[in-house]
């Protein structure tokens, strides 16, 4: 069985179709790569995925180990093991970073029904993870991605993926707003993920980041559909000729 | 000789009408003290109880929501007293000295008198009438002249008793003082209290102010504060009772050159809460924070009502003030900043924020500017809105269930009003309160 298997999934957002029939099946171990044009429904699919407000699921089913988490909240897809990486991470502010990491960490594990940390358990962890993606310890005093800049936020982000531990992470345009060297360290940061009991779905518009985390499968959405399926070589194909193609094969699609 | 017309026509009027004719005569203070009440009754009485006719009363009906006015209570009872000991707890475990006042009447055998500091002195305002303390009659109703308020008229015309401190010269205050008003007597009673705390120049306090009530009480409180040059001042006012509290408070500040006044004021329970700050600076070079926090809920309502003076010049005022509103309940919110006209490089910001929590809730802003000078820098905002949707889906996204994900963001929200506190354990014990109050409103 897949660890995520999306079967005829239809969405619309305020009475808008977006997803129209979206079939994707995602075994452990891989990273899936979705690439599509803007408007295509890309970050619909990551906003129905991790269950937000507005985003309703008309038809079809997300299985998550088999259970369809579509009549979950938004918390408990993500204590089952679901992280969305946000395109924009929002700013909290009054809300310490540590606070908010803590906070999250411990209601998982208390709905998975495992001890929460302790203090020094988890003061050590969040030490030990933020020193790897080069967050500066003076930030997560501050209120959650407040006076953040485009790179630390995404660093924050992953830095959150990797306390939490998810078993299926979603990178909704990770690399948007990031120069080079924050690619790099978000990046690193993922493949340190990657593991055989882990997915991924990293959503992007362009090639670039599949260069750094590189995929085992690129699917091509348009349309609210996958239209195309191939190994990580379809990335750089769309590279060259770019999506045009595409959304013809889409617009001929019944 | 023609008949007095008597604008007073409501039971509420009428009853306090007749309780000051019949308490006056026993009321602590020699002959310029009841002149002073009989004159503060007359000005009352002209006006009698202020409606929505009232600028400053708009929001907040008085006469309308005083059905009845409660008779004065008589000397506190063993159970009220007993009560009182459990009063102010919403301060944590901050050190203080205690002041307590149970059913408006000065609790000695409750309050902390011994090891003043150097230039400290506490007495109760009652003693201090009938005794003619030249403190008292030189500064009672002068501070802020704010008589034409109906209501502290009214506290002028009755008032029992209250704390009358003075801080010499120079002198730090080094345990906060804590009044505590207790009205936790058994019979719903109008509880009148009175203070008046004169800090010299230079001097230091930290003063807090706590009201607790029992069932039925209705409270009108005032107090006056001088502030001298280079004195640095916190006060903070605490207020929760049962639903059907009515509890008016005044407090008017006149503040010297060069200093620092911090005022906070928390309300946490209450049915109709009114704050009224008249504030105003006398010299130049004063900072000052006028914040509050407020959570509501059932069918609270708090008005806080502020004139802040900018007689002289070169003063900074900061205006914060935070409401959440769950359920029925309604946060009013007034503010007034006047610049006098050479009141030059004045810098005054005012920002009231509602967070509402249900359809029903209500928030009314109205913040205002009078500005008479040309060189200042002034400034208002007011927002009201619901908790922000795409805040919370991120924390739930992150495994924070929806009702702990509402309290975070609501702590952060009260949070922001409440760092302009100084005192560290305060705050932290404020935090608590907030931590509570969410609590108990659970996983709606």
């Amino acid at each position: 069985m897949p660890l995520l298997e999306v079967k005829n999934l239809h969405v619309t957002v305020d009475s808008k179709q977006i997803l129209n029939g979206l079939d994707l099946a995602v075994d452990k171990g891989e990273v899936h790569a979705i690439m599509g044009p803007n408007g295509s429904g890309k970050s619909t699919l990551a906003y129905v995925m991790a269950g937000k407000p507005g985003y309703e699921a008309t038809e079809g089913q997300i299985l998550l180990d088999g259970e369809n988490v579509l009549s979950m909240q938004a918390d408990e897809r993500a204590a089952k093991g679901l992280f969305l990486a946000f395109q924009y991470p929002l700013e909290i502010p009054g809300v310490a970073t540590m606070t908010f990491l803590r906070t999250a960490l411990n209601a998982q594990r208390k709905a998975r029904g495992q001890a929460e940390y302790s203090t020094p358990e988890f003061l050590k962890l969040v030490r030990e993870t933020a020193g790897k993606l080069e967050i500066d310890p003076d930030m997560l005093r501050r209120g959650v991605n407040v006076g953040f800049s485009g790179g630390e936020k995404k660093r924050n982000e992953i830095l959150q993926m990797a306390l939490l531990q998810p078993r299926l992470c979603v990178l909704d345009e990770t690399d948007s707003g990031l120069d080079i060297d924050a690619l790099k360290i978000v990046s690193d940061g993922v493949n340190r993920l990657r593991s055989p009991d882990r997915a991924m779905v990293v959503i992007t518009h362009y090639q670039r980041l599949l260069d750094h985390i590189v995929p085992d499968v690129v699917h091509v959405l348009s349309a609210g559909r996958i239209v195309k399926t191939g190994g990580k070589e379809l990335a750089l194909e769309l590279e060259a000729s770019g999506y045009a193609q595409f959304q013809g094969e889409a617009a001929l699609a019944p | 000789m023609t008949a007095e017309v008597l604008p007073m026509k409501s039971g509420a009027e009428l009853t306090l009408a007749e309780a000051f004719a019949t308490a006056k005569a026993k009321l602590p203070g020699g002959a310029p003290v009841a002149a002073l009440r009989e004159a503060a009754f007359k000005r009352f009485a002209a006006t009698g109880l202020p409606t929505w006719r009232a600028e400053q009363w708009h929001y907040t009906d008085l006469r309308a929501m005083l059905r009845e006015a409660k008779p004065l209570p008589g000397l506190p009872s063993d159970t009220a007293k007993a009560r009182a000991k459990d009063a102010g707890k919403l301060i944590g475990d901050v050190d203080v000295r205690r002041v307590v006042f149970v059913d408006g009447v000065f609790a000695p055998d409750l309050s902390d008198l011994d090891n003043f500091s150097p230039g400290l002195s506490i007495r109760s305002m009652a003693e201090a009438l009938t005794a003619g303390d030249k403190l008292a009659a030189a500064n009672l109703g002068n501070v802020v002249q704010s008589e034409q308020e109906g209501v502290i008229a009214l506290n002028t015309a009755l008032m029992r008793d209250g704390a009358l401190i003075h801080i010499a010269k120079g002198a730090t205050v080094d345990r906060p003082i804590h009044l505590v008003f207790a009205a936790t007597g058994d019979k719903p009673a109008s509880v009148f209290t009175r203070s008046l705390v004169v800090i010299e120049p230079g001097a230091r306090v930290m003063l807090l102010e706590s009201h607790d009530a029992t069932a039925g009480h209705q409270v009108n409180t005032a107090l006056e504060l001088v502030i001298g040059d280079n004195a640095h001042v916190d006060h903070i006012k605490l207020t929760s009772g049962p639903e059907d509290l009515i509890h008016v408070s005044s407090l008017m500040a006149a503040i010297g050159a060069k200093a620092r006044f911090n005022d906070f004021a928390f309300n946490v329970g209450g049915g109709i809460v009114r704050n009224q700050l008249f504030v105003r600076f006398d010299g130049e070079g004063t900072l000052a924070g006028l914040r509050g926090a407020s959570l509501l809920r059932g069918k609270q309502h708090v008005d806080s009502t502020l004139v802040v003076d900018h007689k002289a010049g070169g003063c900074q005022s900061r205006e914060m003030f935070a409401s959440v509103l769950d359920d029925q309940s309604r946060g009013v919110f007034q503010g007034k900043i006047i610049v006098q006209p050479h009141a030059q490089q004045t810098d005054a910001r005012m920002m009231t924020r509602a967070l509402l929590l249900s359809e029903e809730a209500e928030a009314d802003n109205k913040p205002e500017l009078e500005i008479f000078a040309d060189d200042v820098q002034c400034g208002h905002g007011a927002t009201s809105g619901a908790l922000d949707e795409e805040l919370r889906f991120y924390l739930m996204a992150r495994g924070i269930p929806k009702a702990e994900a509402e309290a975070l963001l609501v702590q952060a929200f009260v949070g922001e009003a409440i760092e302009g506190i100084e005192h560290a354990g305060l705050r932290d014990a404020l935090m608590e309160q907030v931590v509570a109050w969410l609590k108990a409103r659970g996983g709606r």
